[in-house]
């Protein structure tokens, strides 16, 4: 079998107000279930190796980690090799309990805003309020990005994580490196 | 002439010269200049020429109501028109041109017109280019589109980039005089993340020109102070040069920054349009002095009295060495005052009114030595392409000329009028203040947001706050007022006390002298830039328009690019005059956004070029490209429509891999149609009801195709399905349908039947999906190595999981061309390299890959359906001859029971055939056909119409598929198609299966 | 452009997040229904001016459906409710009678 790649192959802008940079191969799960039973809650744990994050939240580390997305559903994180084992894993725990897991880490890409204008840069892209007070590591936002869905978390105080769909990583990253072109800081937020 | 003085000029720094073009000619102007600024320092008061009748036209304003001073900046990719000098900030190397003239500025032969102006009133081209109807299109609107229109559209690309900015605050201030200050001041000590916008690049608005004093200093120092506390505050963000464009529902508003207009040297964006919700908007857009109507009130020269003095203390410009000022009011005299310091002459102040006392103004102006001239009016000015003088009457009376006085410019003052545009954008109602002449903010009738609340509220001078003892208390509160309104607890803080001298109150002047007959009210303008003059307005009213939207749009008053800012009060009291009714009554226009025009790069943001849309692409997109895919758009997906060899035309690649599959082998990248997991236990149940076949029946391992239905009845998506396990499902989709149809799902399971186990998940970007298609089909897959793809192993309808060449794979064995064919997911990581093997093997066995086009008319050989071109939204499956995929088993199924109304089950509804012309041609694609009989309105009867039309290389002719009334029961018949240009095609209604009608290539 | 909090997640945002869903609380009609019911069901709406009740799905976010209820000339928003629900909630019906005394929209009040 061929080596995996990601959609852009790791493709980067440095020159910016922010460093955009696609990751690397990512394993990512999407579950489906009742959040509140424990079968889900630990299916969910034990393959991320995380806690359960609350509504609205991301509970990440490195490359594992587990996204909310909505009442029923859950974003898995972990490393791309580890995925079929994962879903094994998880169908075992979750047993009869009503649920779905499936691999989604081929079907996005993931990218990485860094630098202390990224809040700026995600700003000029999503209807959302990123300044200090109101978003911060921990939080997990799904949005509209110009034209496609996207969802997005901060890894450290100036540093997103981005997922969209595989097929859109070149007009999101064409998104990002536009909105973080040299001379467009807005400066708009506290620092 | 207008020069630049020696003295003065706060705005402008005099170390650093700036040297700018106008009409080619070299000019120089100073850093703090604005164009307006320069160009009179230059004395160039002729500036454009008006848009009906030539007129010529100079500055009038400082701001951004001017609506003469248009020009077009720059040149090629930098090159825009209708710019406003008077809000241009001059730049090192800034090249303007005049716009609106022919062959030159200073001689234009349109301005023939306006010596026809008394032929060409209001209403002119509607009545005279009515008639002889034929002269419209070829002689008259060609030579009023050459004659009309200001500046010309941009040739060249846009080289800026732009781009939008989303925020969010408790206050939203805009404007940045003292008003806007004091309320964001306020606001702020409340706690509220305070936003506060001002348009130009100064803050102050008018207060630093108009003088006074607050708290005891002079009120530029606090100005400086406040700002200076605004910057140290750590919730509060200032922006200059960032205009409120509009106030919309919910606390929306578009900021509209310029970045680099002022500065184009400067790297990144040119605009950024700020989207800002904000909890509440303060309103602190000041006020716009009007113009006075009387005859020749547009020669160049004659300006508004607050432009004349912004030019001499903020640049140092006078307008002329001579000034006579005209007004109804106290402000006027101060710029007199200003003319007076600056050593410049002002012969005469014309004061429309008559006043028992002087007041503080008056006295001062008689103690300076000015004339003043009480109850007395211009009866017009002197002069063509600059003022030369003004012959001064009573206001009184009817324009009788007591002198003529010498002067080149005319200052003129008729009163202000609040910026009530961002107020009234979203809503906001308005009362008439008979005090000052002036429509003001209702207080009472605020626009409301999602809570019901007011959400905007003005301050200072566009409250109608005018002198500055006032409009600091209104800002005060205003800030107050809103942080409280977005839950904020009011600080106490002290008002700082502004003063300002004691003036007499002014007088509603709307025509001067106030019985001045037909001669002068056609020389009085109210609209400069579209040449509404006072008469027209009275002749509007005259012909029956009598609601102003109506008199704005017969007159074209406020039509223009500045949107009547300083025309419309004016207009709405003349129009009040000739109908004899109050000014209140007649009602204003409706405010529009934005307030000033902002660039389409900013509306549009960074949304053009590579990234106008989002183009979607597959994993193997770059081998497309590379090997001369010319690509289709199927939503936002780009496919391959063929594949071109060097040289070769597209109709022949499609001709060439369409045979070339059916005799050998073809790859069909098949990645972009949807892929859709249901599971669950009530998933069978589920899908029972969103397709019209049964789909609970099929056993694991096997496919189905189906079709599903909207609740209308009609087709809305069809694809083949696969029993993963006893609570699994995979639904492929169109291409076009995956994500409309897996919220069509969610929809479902979440509204309706929300007690149903059911899960889905939208996988389609997980896999490559590779068709797979030929006689050689299988012995590529063979060569691959791997799994059992035996007709044994894997038959028809069938799917496996396994590996081939190496991948893991699941392998569909579906057909949508007749032929021996697999369809193949391997995980998206390694499409390419799939499609790389699949490649090579295919290497000795005449792989191609095809495209959309091809995959289109092997379909359409078979007879196959393709959703969009046999469905239109219209079509039920009945009507394809789809009944053998309905369920008669099933008690319900979306859809069903509306395909049991009458309509649906009339004989006469068209029926799906297959069509060949007697010639072979391909018949257009869409065409009708036409029977016997003409409709109620005298058209042919139609009785069908083409659905699919290809020419078929494997049959050596056109094939097509239609929609015909009774078309099963009419195999055999030939029926008319009229084409384009009297062509008219026969063609034979056939079975729409055209090829391999019993099935056996496939089945191998 | 409105803004909604979505009951789903409890994320407030523009409406350029949401797609909005038409008319809320339809009862479906199927197999055996009457044309009248089933007219009713597939075409007849309020199009109220004034109090009204919608569907609109967090298109952009947690994907979910909801209900807001909503006055078509202000734009005032009274509040929004999970869907899986056959009538408004009494809360919103309050707020509702508070701002829109005498308000009725189909069998609601």
């Amino acid at each position: 079998m061929s080596e995996p790649i990601t959609a852009l192959a790791g493709a980067a802008s440095e020159t910016g107000i922010a460093r955009i940079m696609e990751l690397s191969l990512q394993g990512m799960i999407t579950l489906r279930g009742d959040l509140a039973s424990s079968a889900v809650q630990k299916a969910a744990t034990g393959a991320a190796e995380v806690e359960m994050p609350g509504t609205n939240q991301a509970n990440c580390v490195e490359d594992r980690g587990i996204c909310w997305m909505s009442p029923d559903e859950l974003l898995i994180l972990c490393p791309y090799d580890m995925v079929a084992a994962n879903i094994d894993k998880m169908t075992e725990t979750l047993g009869n309990a009503h649920a779905l897991a499936v691999n989604v880490s081929d079907a996005r890409a993931a990218f990485r805003i860094t630098g202390t204008q990224a809040r700026e840069v995600l700003a000029k892209l999503c209807p959302v309020d990123l300044s200090l007070e109101n978003f911060a590591p921990g939080m997990f936002r799904r949005t509209r990005m110009a034209q496609v869905p996207a969802a997005f978390w901060m890894t450290d105080a100036e540093s997103f994580q981005l997922v969209c769909f595989r097929s859109q990583a070149r007009y999101v990253f064409d998104l990002l490196s536009i909105a973080a072109q040299p001379g467009s800081g807005v400066n708009a937020y506290l620092t | 002439m207008s020069t630049r003085l020696a003295a003065g000029g706060r705005l402008l720094n005099k170390e650093k010269a700036l040297s700018f073009t106008f009409n080619g000619k070299q000019l120089r102007g100073f850093e703090g200049d604005t164009l307006a600024s320069a160009l009179l320092a230059n004395d160039q008061m002729l500036i454009g020429r008006s848009f009906k009748y030539h007129r010529p036209r100079g500055v009038v304003a400082s701001g951004a109501e001017e609506p003469n001073g248009l020009v077009n900046l720059g040149a090629e990719g930098s090159f825009e028109p209708n710019q406003r000098v008077t809000t241009t900030e001059l730049f090192d190397g800034l090249t303007a041109t005049s716009q609106n003239h022919w062959p030159s500025l200073e001689f234009d032969v349109g301005a023939i017109n306006t010596h026809l102006s008394r032929f060409l009133p209001a209403g002119f081209y509607y009545k005279m280019f009515i008639h002889p109807r034929p002269l419209w299109k070829h002689v008259y609107e060609p030579f009023i589109r050459q004659s009309a229109g200001l500046g010309r559209a941009p040739k060249a690309r846009d080289a800026d980039t732009y781009e939008h900015f989303y925020f969010f605050c408790d206050v939203m201030v805009i404007g940045g005089g003292v008003a806007g200050l004091q309320a964001a001041k306020t606001a702020a000590a409340s706690g509220a993340k305070v936003l506060l916008i001002e348009q130009t690049a100064h803050w102050g608005g008018r207060a630093p020109v108009d003088g006074g004093t607050v708290d005891g200093i002079p009120v530029d120092n606090f100005v400086e102070q406040t700002v200076a506390e605004l910057e140290a505050m750590p919730n509060v963000t200032l922006r200059k040069r960032m205009m409120g464009a509009g106030v919309y529902d919910h606390g929306y508003v578009l900021g509209y920054e310029q970045l680099r207009d002022y500065a184009p040297e400067k790297p990144g964006p040119r605009h950024r349009l700020w989207r800002i919700r904000a909890g509440h908007i303060v309103t602190a857009t000041g006020a716009i002095e009007r113009p006075l109507s009387f005859a020749g009130n547009d020669i160049p020269g004659v300006m508004l009295a607050s432009a004349l003095r912004d030019y001499v203390v903020n640049y140092g410009v006078s307008a002329g060495d001579r000034t006579v000022i005209v007004t109804n009011n106290d402000d006027a005299y101060l710029t007199a005052f200003a003319l007076n310091y600056a050593g410049l002459s002002v012969p005469v102040i014309l004061d429309a009114r008559v006043l028992a006392e002087d007041s503080p103004a008056m006295e001062q102006a008689k103690a300076m030595g000015i004339r003043v001239m009480m109850g007395h009016a211009v009866a017009k000015v002197k002069g063509g392409k600059r003022v030369t003088g003004v012959a001064v009457c009573s206001q009184a009376g009817e324009g009788a000329v007591l002198e003529e006085i010498a002067c080149d410019a005319v200052a003129m003052s008729g009163g202000w009028s609040p910026v009530v545009h961002l107020w009234s954008h979203c809503g906001g109602k308005l009362s008439w203040d008979d005090a000052q002449a002036h429509f003001r903010p209702d207080v009472d009738k605020a626009p409301t947001g999602a809570d019901g609340q007011p959400f905007v509220t003005t301050a200072g001078a566009a409250s109608g706050a005018l002198h500055l003892s006032d409009v600091l208390g209104d800002g005060d509160q205003a800030g107050k007022l809103a942080a409280a309104a977005s839950g904020f607890k009011v600080k106490q803080t002290r008002c700082p006390v502004g003063e300002s001298p004691e003036e007499a109150p002014m007088m509603p002047i709307w025509l001067m002298p106030q019985g001045a007959g037909v001669e002068l009210r056609s020389k009085s303008w109210l609209d400069y830039q579209n040449d509404v003059k006072v008469s027209d307005v009275q002749l509007a009213a005259q012909e029956g328009f009598e609601s102003v939207e109506h008199a704005k749009r017969y007159t074209t008053l406020g039509m223009a690019t500045d949107q009547g800012k300083l025309s419309n009060i004016n207009g709405l009291a003349t129009l009040a005059g000739a109908l004899n009714t109050s000014i209140p009554q007649v009602g204003t226009t409706t405010f529009r956004p934005p307030y000033t025009p902002i660039s389409m790069g900013a509306i549009g943001g960074e949304a053009r070029g590579d990234v106008f849309q989002p183009v979607r692409r597959t994993p193997m997109h770059d081998w497309h490209d590379a090997n001369g895919a010319d690509w289709e758009p199927v939503g936002q997906w780009r496919r391959p429509y063929a594949y071109l060899r060097p040289g070769e035309k597209v109709h022949d690649a499609v001709m060439r891999e369409t045979k070339n599959t059916r005799e050998n082998l073809g790859l069909l990248d098949a990645s972009t149609l949807g892929k859709l997991i249901v599971k669950g236990p009530d998933a069978g149940r589920f899908l029972d009801m969103l397709y019209t076949n049964m789909m609970s029946t099929l056993k694991p391992g096997k496919c189905r195709y189906g079709l599903m239905c909207s609740e209308n009845g009609f087709l809305i998506d069809d694809g083949v399905v696969a029993r993963i396990d006893e609570e699994t499902f995979l639904c492929h989709t169109t291409t076009g349908g995956a994500e409309r149809i897996h919220q069509h799902m969610e929809e479902w399971l979440q509204t309706e039947w929300w007690d149903w186990q059911v899960y889905v998940a939208n996988v389609t970007e997980q896999y490559v999906q590779v068709a797979v298609v030929g006689p050689n089909a299988r012995t590529a897959l063979e060569k691959l190595g791997g799994m059992d793809v035996s007709k044994e192993a894997l038959g028809f309808m069938e799917w496996a999981d396994g590996e081939l060449g190496g991948f893991k794979v699941r392998v569909y064995r579906i057909s949508f061309s007749g032929e021996l064919s697999y369809e193949i997911a391997v995980d998206a990581g390694h499409g390419q390299a799939f499609w790389d093997a699949l490649m090579v093997v295919g290497n000795d066995l005449g792989v191609m890959p095809y495209g959309t086009e091809a995959l289109h008319i092997l379909r359409a050989e078979k007879g196959f359906i393709m959703i969009g071109d046999e469905t239109d939204g219209t079509v039920i499956p009945q009507d394809l001859g789809l009944h053998w995929a309905i369920s008669k088993k099933k008690e319900d199924f979306l859809g069903k029971r509306a395909q049991e109304r009458s309509h649906m089950t009339d004989p006469t509804r068209w029926k799906l055939v297959g069509l060949e012309t007697l010639s072979g041609a391909v018949l257009p694609d869409g065409a009708y056909a036409v029977g016997e009989g003409e409709n109620a309105n005298g058209q042919k009867n139609m009785i069908g119409r083409v659905t699919s039309s290809y020419y078929s290389p494997n049959l050596g002719k056109g094939i097509a598929m239609g929609l015909v009334l009774h078309g099963p029961d009419r195999m055999g018949e030939v029926i008319e198609f009229p084409g384009t240009e009297g062509a008219t095609f026969k063609a034979r209604i056939v079975d729409p299966v055209f090829y391999d009608k019993e099935g056996e290539k496939g089945n191998v | 452009m409105l803004t909604l909090t979505c009951p789903v997640c409890g994320v407030t945002a523009e409406e350029t997040e949401f797609h909005g869903g038409g008319e809320a609380h339809l009862k479906r009609f199927g197999p055996g229904a009457t044309d009248d019911d089933l007219e009713g069901y597939l075409f007849m709406r309020e199009n109220p001016r004034g109090v009204h009740f919608e569907r609109w799905r967090h298109a952009y976010g947690c994907g979910k459906w909801f209900h807001a209820a909503r006055c078509t000339t202000t734009l005032q928003v009274f509040g929004t409710y999970p869907a899986q629900t056959f009538e408004p909630p009494k809360e919103i019906c309050d707020k509702i009678s508070e701002a829109r005394p005498g308000w009725s929209w189909r069998a609601f009040k």
